[in-house]
């Protein structure tokens, strides 16, 4: 399948890799990243799941098209990047009042709760990016037997330290905000502090564990 | 200056906060920020010094010093003490004197710039307050009463006005990545369609609802993906979302389109219950039309200098 650059706005570019999400595709994503940025043109670079979405200045459409044109040359000779990152626990607490789609989702995946929170404590999952608002990881490494659907209508208040699921994917809510993934429990653990040199807890390469505090039905 | 009372949702907003997506910290800044360059460059002040941007409700400021200032944007009904005031003006006010902004008669948001700016610490290199993660602005958050902003200088400047925008509520799209992965139907009741804003919107999106909804020619589960204002999501059920300045920055719901970087402040100024409606444009003049927005932002710029 060609990848190749789409123009999204006035100042944006994305690139999606085909499915499906792997981590060596994200490893050619963190390395394109490295590269675009320093290209005059850009402002910032935004990795995403096997995506990488550029934006650039105010341009003609001249200039936008050879933008465009220099990305695509990147493709002919695809880079690659290791991060070793920190590795990171997070104690959760799922279903109940924590996770209110778990009992849902469970029911609809043929499994029992505690199978649903043993697959997604037992595997060891890599930040891939952060994204969506301050120091939330994306992570991949979720077990096929949990992919599911966001919601089709997206909640209009999701809990900070909700942990939930989204496809293929599987992350933490930093803060309350609107948002379409299935809810599975939430965490005390805190994943932004402006006060820390670092303002986030995860950055892409980490890696992390769930671990259960509790389970509720 | 401070603040007496406030039902309206006032916060301080520059142009945006540019360079931190990686850490997933969004843009913020004025929703309307054709809006915001207006004021500032009316009132004389670099285009992206931070101003208040006041929504819905009525806000009451009292000044401490002699201060140059104009309100833009939607047209609120506002008085200098007891007289009444108009929108896109300098107008100047003395120390003790009173400024009460009443209610929106049209648009939603509106910008009181100051002459010479207020005394804000950029947080990542910004003035902008993001309100979900509570940093940038005034400590993070929407002003409320007893709150003291200091002006950097205090002034008085000719009185002089200018024109605004002409709202519409026609807004102008690009096509965005997955259009083409709506039925042939569903891209014309897009464009043909009335869309009505709903009133769970906000700073961070605009949910719209239309007689029909939109459908996938096959259903599509993308992965998440960088998005920024204006573009225009359509989630499973099949009514849009179009993000605005306190978006995410990234979001997995495939795209239809994108608002051109001129109209989002048309955008931003329809209100709770009206509807818009989308024409789709090409690229080179969604460019075209930025430059006039640019055009007129430099005129109120030189009128401005010259008195």
């Amino acid at each position: 399948m060609e990848i190749q650059w789409q123009i999204c706005s006035e100042t944006n570019l994305a690139l999606f890799f085909p499915k499906p999400v792997t981590l060596d595709k994200q490893r050619q994503c963190w390395a394109l990243a490295d590269i675009i940025k320093k290209m005059p043109e850009v402002i910032e670079v935004v990795i995403g799941m096997n995506t990488l979405s550029v934006f650039t200045v105010s341009l003609t459409l001249t200039e936008l098209r050879n933008v465009e044109q220099a990305l695509s040359e990147l493709l002919n000779d695809m880079p690659s990047k290791t991060i070793e990152g920190k590795h990171v626990e997070i104690p959760v607490h799922y279903g109940g009042k924590y996770g209110p789609d778990l009992a849902a989702m469970s029911n609809d995946l043929n499994l029992s709760v505690e199978d649903v929170v043993n697959l997604h404590t037992e595997a060891t999952y890599t930040v891939y990016f952060i994204g969506f608002q301050p120091g939330f990881p994306y992570l991949g490494g979720l077990s096929e037997s949990l992919y599911f659907p966001r919601h089709a209508i997206p909640r209009t208040q999701v809990p900070a330290g909700s942990v939930g699921i989204g496809g293929e994917q599987t992350g933490v809510y930093p803060f309350e905000s609107p948002g379409g993934w299935q809810l599975l429990g939430q965490t005390d653990t805190s994943l932004f502090d402006l006060t820390k040199d670092s303002p986030t807890l995860l950055n892409a390469g980490d890696t992390l564990k769930f671990t259960a505090i509790d389970i509720h039905e | 200056m401070k603040i007496l009372a406030a039902s309206a949702l006032a916060s301080i907003q520059d142009s945006g906060r540019l360079g931190y997506r990686s850490m997933g910290v969004g843009r913020n800044g004025a929703m309307d920020s054709w809006s915001l360059q207006a004021g500032n460059a009316l009132i004389k002040n670099e285009l992206n010094e931070p101003a208040i941007e006041i929504s819905l409700g009525n806000l009451t400021i009292e000044f401490e010093e002699d201060v140059s200032f104009c309100l833009t944007g939607a047209l609120y009904e506002a008085y200098l003490d007891d007289k009444r005031i108009p929108c896109y003006w300098r107008i100047n006010a003395k120390a003790n004197q009173t400024l009460k902004l009443v209610r929106p008669l049209q648009g939603m948001y509106t910008y009181l710039c100051v002459h010479g700016g207020f005394d804000i610490e950029p947080v990542l290199e910004s003035t902008s307050t993001n309100t979900k993660a509570g940093f940038g602005g005034f400590e993070g958050r929407y002003l409320k009463a007893d709150d003291t902003l200091n002006v950097k200088v205090a002034s008085h400047l000719p009185v002089i006005g200018v024109a605004r925008l002409t709202p519409t509520q026609m807004i102008r799209v690009i096509k965005s990545s997955e259009y083409e992965c709506f039925t042939a139907a569903s891209q014309e009741a897009f464009e043909t369609q009335a869309w009505k804003l709903q009133t769970n919107s906000n700073r961070m999106g605009y949910r719209l609802a239309g007689e029909s909804a939109l459908e996938f020619a096959e259903p599509v589960e993308m992965s998440s993906h960088g998005v920024d204002i204006g573009m225009i999501q359509v989630p499973p059920q099949g009514q849009p979302i179009v993000l605005m300045a306190d978006g995410q920055t990234t979001g997995g719901y495939p795209k239809i389109a994108t608002v051109i970087n001129a109209d989002i402040g048309m955008m931003a100024q329809i209100r709770f219950g009206k509807a818009c409606q989308f024409t789709l444009v090409g690229l080179e003049q969604a460019l075209h039309e930025q430059q006039k927005r640019h055009h007129y932002i430099k005129q109120i710029k030189e009128y401005a200098d010259e008195n």
